[in-house]
């Protein structure tokens, strides 16, 4: 079921411990300390291996979480916002990754921009419960969906390289 | 040219006929339903049911809190079967927009795109049918800030202030379909889950009842199978098929089901199956699993036990029987998931997945350890990076 692609991308992420969601009080800011200690860590890999290509913020909370996510493509990167909420039944179900700029621009799309997960995302999800986090949402997640689904756009014109203004 | 003000005075005017010319059309609200059979009384034919021996009080209908969960292709054809039926209070939650490409479905129509599901629907239905109190929910159930709103309507919006009679999941995705269940766990409300498959060909309704039959936690989604291999299922470019046919024979059941629940007719199915291909239908029962992962599945379970059961007629002999005779349809149980809370499938469905026994995943790096480092030291460090 675990190919060795997915199998490489989960050995570069720590796993949580913690079954709890954000309506736990005190046991989710344990999670919350876990998935931060988790995303830190991948991150800090992703730049090691010349392969950064994420960052997330939260808020107070951590139940809305905010950032950015970028593809190369051609040498160009694009860059999009990626946001998401951590549902009440989390970790048991996966949050629902969000680039709402790209909402209405492809079908892989649910409404507000939600990400089109594969078939084989949940599964692999629940059989990881709670062992699974933020990270593993991203890397199995946005990450395939980004490498499919940009070039493909890049080539229909839907989107177009822009310069970094900021 | 005309100014604003002109121009806002005619609005109002337009409006005010607009509204006196829909008041017009509709019909008055109905003290009590009788069973008069005239052409101007719109409950004759309901309560038909109570002379033809099917019902026994069908006007106990109007007693009834019903919620539907999701106002698409299944839940918006659901409501107008429960509004025609005469249901006493009906209470709509979804967080979408009518949309064009919602039109290959049932109910919603062109004009009223843009308009929130809820909002359009509701206003059709009170059309149809003014006797039925209609509360409309416009918010995702599955987020920290509505869910707790969500469970406040659920448990004290019934016609007499307390929880709701019956909860209809017409949800389209999986998460929302777990905020459901794990608050009709925690408040113990019965409820019907459903659902079309991705490929518009087979749907299911499933009867919970908590700690009584099979919560959604229980198992791995129950799915029919499609029969259709699924390397030649062609994904490219969508994300879901929709049919009418299908979606409206899932809220068919779904109502049937929950007249029967409600007003105590027949025989309410556990699980009922469709699969569009072959027009097959099977139904099978499932217990909850001891083990569950939502710990007020397990407490209601306990709840459950310890009341005392009514006397049913002989019936429980299916576990006897070989569960399979041949495997037409393809039912693959890894024999290494199998344990002994996984429940027993009928031909004709299976679990949408299998879940590995402890331990899964060797092949990762071992759990994060929080040590003494704070939350905000984290997130801080979070931000440098």
């Amino acid at each position: 079921m675990v190919d060795e692609g997915t199998r490489k991308t989960l050995s570069n992420i720590q796993l949580l411990k913690t079954k709890a969601g954000p309506r736990d009080k005190e046991l989710w800011v344990e999670r919350l300390k876990e998935e931060y200690q988790s995303l830190i860590k991948y991150v800090q890999n992703n730049k090691e291996q010349d392969n950064d290509w994420f960052r997330l913020d939260s808020n107070k909370e951590g139940t809305r979480w905010f950032g950015k996510c970028w593809y190369i493509h051609d040498l160009l990167k694009y860059e999009f916002d990626v946001e998401f909420g951590i549902p009440v039944t989390y970790p048991s179900t996966a949050p629902e990754i969000a680039l709402p700029e790209l909402d209405g621009k492809t079908a892989k799309m649910y409404r507000g921009g939600k990400i089109c997960l594969s078939d084989h995302f949940k599964p692999l999800w629940a059989r990881n419960v709670p062992k699974f986090g933020i990270g593993h949402a991203m890397a199995l997640g946005l990450g395939p969906w980004l490498a499919v689904e940009i070039p493909d756009l890049i080539a229909k014109g839907v989107i177009t390289y822009k310069e970094k203004t900021g | 040219m005309n100014t604003v003000k002109e121009l806002q005075a005619k609005l109002k005017e337009l409006e005010e006929k607009l509204t006196a010319a829909t008041q017009k059309n509709m019909r008055q609200k109905i003290e009590t339903m009788s069973s008069e059979v005239v052409d101007s009384n719109p409950y004759s034919r309901l309560m038909a049911l109570k002379r033809m021996g099917i019902v026994n009080n069908y006007e106990r209908i109007r007693d009834f809190t019903v919620a539907v969960v999701g106002v698409g292709g299944v839940g918006s054809v659901t409501a107008e079967m429960l509004t025609r039926c005469g249901i006493g209070r009906l209470i709509l939650f979804d967080y979408d927009k009518v949309e064009l490409a919602n039109m290959n479905r049932l109910f919603f129509q062109p004009h009223q795109s843009g308009l929130s599901k809820v909002e359009a629907a509701a206003e059709t239905l009170r059309n149809i049918n003014p006797d039925v109190d209609i509360h409309t929910y416009n918010y995702n159930i599955t987020t920290v800030d509505n869910f707790d709103h969500f469970t406040k309507v659920l448990t004290t919006s019934s016609l007499t202030g307390g929880p709701l009679d019956l909860v209809l999941s017409c949800v389209d995705n999986f998460e929302a379909r777990f905020t459901i269940n794990m608050a009709c766990n925690e408040f113990n409300l019965t409820w019907f889950e459903s659902g079309v498959s991705e490929n518009a060909v087979s749907g299911h309704i499933q009867y919970i009842c908590p700690g009584e039959t099979a919560c959604f936690a229980c198992a791995p989604p129950l799915i029919v199978a499609s029969n259709i291999d699924e390397k030649t299922l062609k994904r490219d470019g969508v994300c879901a098929a929709s049919l009418p046919t299908t979606m409206g024979i899932v809220a068919g059941f779904l109502v049937q089901n929950t007249l029967k629940y409600l007003l105590q007719f027949g025989q309410v199915t556990n699980y009922l199956g469709y699969n569009a291909l072959t027009d097959y239908f099977p139904t099978m029962t499932l217990k909850p699993n001891p083990g569950c992962d939502d710990s007020n599945c397990r407490l209601r379970q306990k709840e459950y036990a310890l009341k005392p059961k009514p006397e049913v007629a002989v019936e429980a002999k299916e576990d006897e029987k070989p569960i399979h005779e041949g495997n037409e349809w393809g039912i693959s149980l890894v024999s290494e998931s199998v344990e002994d809370s996984e429940p027993k499938v009928v031909e004709g469905i299976k679990l949408a997945y299998t879940l590995p026994g402890q331990s899964s995943i060797e092949e990762c790096k071992e759990a994060t350890t929080s040590n003494d480092i704070s939350l905000e030291e984290l997130m801080a460090q979070m931000k440098s990076i």
